[in-house]
């Protein structure tokens, strides 16, 4: 049997290996920007039924990120969003048939986690600056700061190891499902995948969202959000 | 077989039922208060809903490891090279 840790080597691109994950994720990548730029050419104030749908995707982040940040949206909307919709579409790339989602490599995974630890860094020190950000981790009290570094670590490594558990187990039993009984048997458990692989794009977008907020919200006074949305 | 290989193989399952126990038994408690409050409260359902999802999240990744621990066992034991 394969092991899940290891990742398959397609083609190389000169001395560089590429391997399987890597391209599938050119691929989303390519998927989404097109898609992303065709919509954004020809926006209108009456949207089209397909700029109508990207509009639903774009407010119900907004949403979320209002209810959990209690901050105005707009500064994190691109890097949350983009997280969101990569991790999902990237999950829901095991329904084309023979793509292996990114997700269930430990590579893919460990990239992602790794941006939201400098995202948290970033946004940190641009709503409070280098001492303001430092200053939170002396928080609720000087004790913790050995805590606060460590779990700062160790909350971004459960990150990666949570996408990837999900989503690689979810791949990998439906291979074991597949080599013992054919071929309508996994289709539940595929469903099942499909529920798992959305459920863990919001979670990863949300737990985004709580940690860049617990950098951020010691620094600024929370608005009064209700009173500031605009009416549509 | 040498015993390392079947002592590995058999510390997995163990690794994976047991670590399954604990979050099983949270994420079922975690649940029922959360349908509780519902039930209570049907306008939070929105809030409620949100956060038990990110509970969950937090709980399940105690299982996780359990199965990342086992994947090690199996496919990356530095003790079987």
């Amino acid at each position: 049997m394969i092991s899940p840790l290891t990742s398959v080597v397609v083609f190389h691109l000169g001395p560089v290996p590429i391997t399987a994950s890597v391209a599938v994720t050119w691929a989303i990548m390519a998927v989404l920007l097109g898609g992303g730029i065709l919509i954004a050419r020809r926006l209108s104030l009456v949207p089209s039924a397909s700029q109508a749908a990207f509009e639903l995707v774009v407010d119900a982040v907004d949403d979320q990120i209002r209810d959990t940040m209690r901050v105005e949206p707009a500064p994190y909307r691109a890097f949350i969003g983009t997280l969101f919709v990569f991790i999902f579409v990237a999950n829901w790339s095991s329904l084309v048939p023979g793509v292996e989602p990114p997700t269930a490599d430990l590579e893919t995974d460990a990239a992602l986690a790794l941006l939201v630890f400098l995202a948290v860094i970033w946004f940190g020190i641009r709503a409070g600056g280098v001492r303001g950000y430092l200053a939170t981790f002396a928080l609720p009290n000087p004790i913790m700061i050995p805590l606060n570094f460590v779990e700062s670590l160790t909350r971004t490594f459960s990150l990666l190891v949570r996408l990837f558990g999900n989503v690689m187990s979810g791949v990998f039993v439906i291979g074991i499902v597949l080599s013992l009984a054919g071929l309508l048997v996994p289709i539940p458990l595929m469903a099942l995948d499909l529920l798992t692989g959305a459920v863990q794009a919001y979670i990863f977008a949300v737990l985004a969202m709580v940690f860049i907020a617990g950098a951020i919200s010691e620094r600024q006074p929370a608005p009064d959000i209700s009173s500031q949305r605009t009416p549509l | 077989m040498n015993w390392l290989a079947l002592v590995s193989i058999i510390s997995a399952a163990v690794a994976v039922s047991f670590g399954a126990i604990g979050p099983a038994l949270a994420e079922g408690r975690a649940v029922a208060a959360a349908m509780d409050a519902i039930a209570r409260q049907p306008e939070a359902a929105n809030t409620i809903s949100r956060t038990l999802f990110v509970g969950l999240a937090m709980i399940e990744t105690m299982a996780i490891y359990c199965l990342v621990i086992a994947l090690l066992l199996l496919f990356a034991n530095p003790l079987l090279k």
